[in-house]
């Protein structure tokens, strides 16, 4: 028994280790469709290499390889250092591992191929959504069964929202996914018309706000204080926050849809919720930052910490600049402009990335033997190439965008339009380079990590840590 | 409205929505706390994890309640004022197809008159009136543009409108039902008609009809097949006919590309063009104006 008590690093560190090649491959492909808006004759008219079969490709190689890797990783590290105990079982642990990498390959096959479903977030078609809910099937009974056996009394607040966001991604994936198949590789949705396009958007806000928020929170909630070496600051707000959050966000959805076929009712409600949402968010950035009070010298030769602070305040940014863009009267400005595209990656860099890469530079070196990353240094040059990328990309959508609203609803004293739609393209090129110019940036960065990982993992003894006995304060 | 095939629909969307809402304020009431007294230090919840990990219980910052409060007022508020609550309509009496509709008819008020004013004029003389011809553009650039291009001049499928060679008709009268009820230009298939063979002689007579190099064997019998295959549309000359579009084939204007095998295309499977149909979108007072425009073009 004694030396069987340890944890299980194994998964975590192919976890790791994945992430950062799927961060790599996810910004590359983003990097090229970024250079394809500038140069649409980029890649010579051949199909599966376009802006739209590309474009998929990046945001599902981010959001599930590289965004899905770094949260099954840091759950399961996560669960399983504040249960004190071992996944509830390796064998599923290593199915949920081959299982996602097998829908990221299948994805990255498929997606450039030109078989989709259409649906934005959810392009997969049939058979790989199949493999998706048999995956996180098992990745619930892991996560939910290392839950059970833990040897504490109470659950860690962590732990709540990587659970919320397990369960929910669970139902919005099942709900979404729904639909007739025609062949192997080809199926119709359930739904029709406004309902596809309401059933969409509930899936498609919820997946930014359970996959891509509540999961990383619960990453926050971790590596923050462990990083600062201080308690979480408001266990209190945390209740209020986790609650208010994942009920809140349940109804958001609509404003996805402002001033179209969708009923007035239902597009009044996504609004009001979503300002509502407000708060609840920012409780999540308020219990991180804080907990920095009394560390904040740390910050100052910590690139760890940087990154970790600087995601809060992008989560910040981000949920406040949501809730505003979601009051029709903004919204009628905003919609369809790259006004968007800036708003979901200061949230998707800024925030997503930014406590991913902070956590993994925590984990990195603790599942290989080491103290810490290969190079401190790098990691610094890692923190502002990757900031001020960041602030290039979103700095450059903004301004686009609000420009673009402005040319669109701008008219002449005859009632015409005073720009075609082409002249508002022809003015955003200036935009686009500096994009790209950002993009490349963010994408450096991730070399630098790469560099930087490979120098503490080569040689390194992969090492699984003892569990510790329960502090007896608490027992 | 007819969003809810019934009641119940309407009263289950309009009471959870207001229990939500409040319940969101009474959690925020049930979880705030007295604010520290300034001598009292705060206390760990007393649960360690993972060998340091614990938890302080501050109380909620109060701007954040605030704020939290401040969103679910306006959340009632607004659901007061405007639809949201199932059937009910909001005081306001606010509807997006009213807004729409309110927006069209005060920019109907501001800008029908200046389109007015030259609905009366015959489109010659519209077509000479600087003012007219700058609005015209800008009614051009704004919805023709897309298939015409900015200059008219069209590209492959889509009608250059400036070089006096019109499929339907140049006259303004012409133009004008073509902008307003939109035109389908149909071609039928002939390749099953003529075979492989024929296919060929014919268009080596339809280039024949604009000086092409051709083989003149084939040439010749291809005129027979145009005859009574082609003719009927194209007239016995080749010349078409505005009333059905169908194009002059002498003239060396080609709508979807010159040459042999341009020509074999269209004849074996046929062509199939639309222009829609404006006058369903633009005032009738606007179609005049861009019929002006169009016919302005070819006609300086």
């Amino acid at each position: 028994m004694q030396e069987q008590a340890t944890y299980n690093y194994k998964v975590i560190r192919q976890f790791s280790i994945m992430t950062v090649v799927w961060g790599v491959v996810g910004m590359l492909v983003g990097v090229i469709i970024a250079a394809q808006l500038m140069f649409p004759d980029l890649t010579h008219g051949i199909s599966w290499l376009s802006y739209g079969r590309l474009r998929p490709l990046h945001t599902n190689a981010v959001i599930f390889a590289f965004g899905g890797s770094a949260l099954f990783a840091t759950s399961y590290y996560v669960v399983q250092r504040t249960c004190h105990a071992r996944l509830f079982s390796d064998g599923l642990a290593a199915f949920t591992f081959w299982g996602w990498q097998a829908v990221i390959v299948l994805a990255a096959i498929t997606l450039p191929l030109g078989i989709t479903t259409s649906k934005e977030y959810a392009e997969l078609e049939w058979p790989i959504d199949v493999l998706i809910t048999l995956v996180w099937v098992a990745y619930a009974v892991v996560f939910f069964g290392t839950i059970v056996k833990r040897k504490v009394a109470h659950i860690y607040v962590a732990n709540w929202f990587f659970g919320a966001f397990i369960l929910t991604v669970a139902l919005l994936h099942v709900v979404n996914s729904a639909a007739i198949p025609v062949t192997f590789w080809k199926s119709y949705s359930a739904y029709a018309g406004v309902q596809d396009a309401m059933v969409q958007w509930w899936y498609g806000h919820n997946a930014v706000g359970f996959f891509l928020t509540a999961g990383f929170l619960g990453m926050m909630y971790y590596f923050v204080p462990k990083q600062a070496g201080r308690p979480v600051y408001s266990y209190r707000l945390s209740v209020v926050h986790f609650w208010a959050l994942i009920f809140t966000y349940m109804w958001a959805g609509p404003h996805h849809l402002h001033y179209t076929a969708l009923p007035d009712w239902t597009q009044s409600l996504g609004m009001v919720f979503s300002l509502v949402l407000l708060a609840p968010s920012w409780g999540g950035m308020i219990n991180g930052v804080m907990t920095l009070s009394g560390a904040w010298y740390k910050l100052r030769t910590d690139p760890i910490l940087k990154f970790l602070v600087v995601s809060l305040s992008f989560y910040g940014m981000s949920t406040f600049e949501g809730p505003m863009m979601s009051i029709k009267t903004v919204n009628s400005l905003s919609h369809y402009t790259d006004w968007t595209i800036g708003h979901v990656h200061s949230g998707a860099l800024g925030w997503v990335a930014f406590i991913s890469v902070g956590s993994l530079y925590y984990l990195i070196p603790r599942l290989f033997g080491r103290t810490e990353m290969y190079s401190v240094r790098a990691i610094t040059a890692h923190f502002w190439i990757a900031t001020i990328g960041v602030v290039l990309y979103i700095a450059a959508m903004w301004i686009a965008g609000v420009m673009q609203g402005l040319m669109w609803r701008a008219v002449n004293p005859d009632g015409t339009l005073t720009y075609t739609f082409v002249e508002s393209v022809k003015a955003t090129y200036p935009f686009y380079a500096i994009r790209l110019l950002g993009g490349l940036m963010f994408f450096a960065g991730m070399l630098i990590m790469v560099w930087n990982v490979w120098k503490t993992v080569v040689g390194a003894k992969a090492a699984d840590a003892a569990i510790p006995a329960p502090v007896a304060a608490h027992a | 409205m007819s969003d809810f095939t019934h009641d119940f629909w309407s009263w289950y969307v309009a009471v959870i929505t207001v229990v939500s809402i409040i319940a969101c304020a009474v959690l925020l009431k049930a979880m705030s706390t007295r604010k520290l007294a300034p001598d009292q230090k705060v206390e760990t919840m007393g649960h360690v994890w993972d060998e340091d990990l614990a938890e302080y219980n501050n109380p909620l910052p109060n701007w954040w309640r605030w704020l939290f409060y401040i969103t679910i007022w306006f959340a009632l508020i607004y659901l007061v004022l405007y639809p949201g609550l199932g059937r009910f309509g909001g005081t306001l009496d606010w509807s997006s197809t009213g807004q729409y509709e309110k927006e069209m008819a005060r920019a109907e008020d501001r800008f029908g008159p200046l389109y007015a004013r030259y609905a009366a004029m015959d489109i010659t003389a519209v077509a000479a009136d600087p003012q007219a011809r700058e609005m015209g553009q800008r009614l051009f650039l704004n919805h023709c543009a897309q298939c015409h291009a900015s200059d008219a001049r069209g590209s492959r499928g889509f009608p250059n409108l400036a070089d006096g060679d019109w499929l339907w008709g140049g006259d303004p009268q012409a133009i004008k039902t073509s902008i307003a009820n939109g035109r389908a230009g149909v071609m039928p298939p002939m390749g099953g008609a003529l075979g492989g063979e024929g296919t060929k002689d014919v268009a080596h007579y339809v280039m024949s009809l604009s000086g092409k190099t051709h083989d003149t064997l084939r040439a010749a019998r291809g005129q027979e097949l145009f005859a009574t295959n082609c003719a009927v549309c194209h007239g016995a000359d080749g010349k078409g006919n505005p009333s059905l579009g169908a194009p002059d084939l002498t003239d060396d204007i080609w709508l979807h590309g010159r040459g042999q095998s341009a020509i074999i295309e269209a004849i074996t499977q046929g062509r199939q063009n639309a222009m829609p149909a404006w006058g369903q979108f633009l005032s009738e007072d606007k179609v005049h104006l861009l019929a002006a425009y169009v016919w302005g073009l070819s006609n300086k």
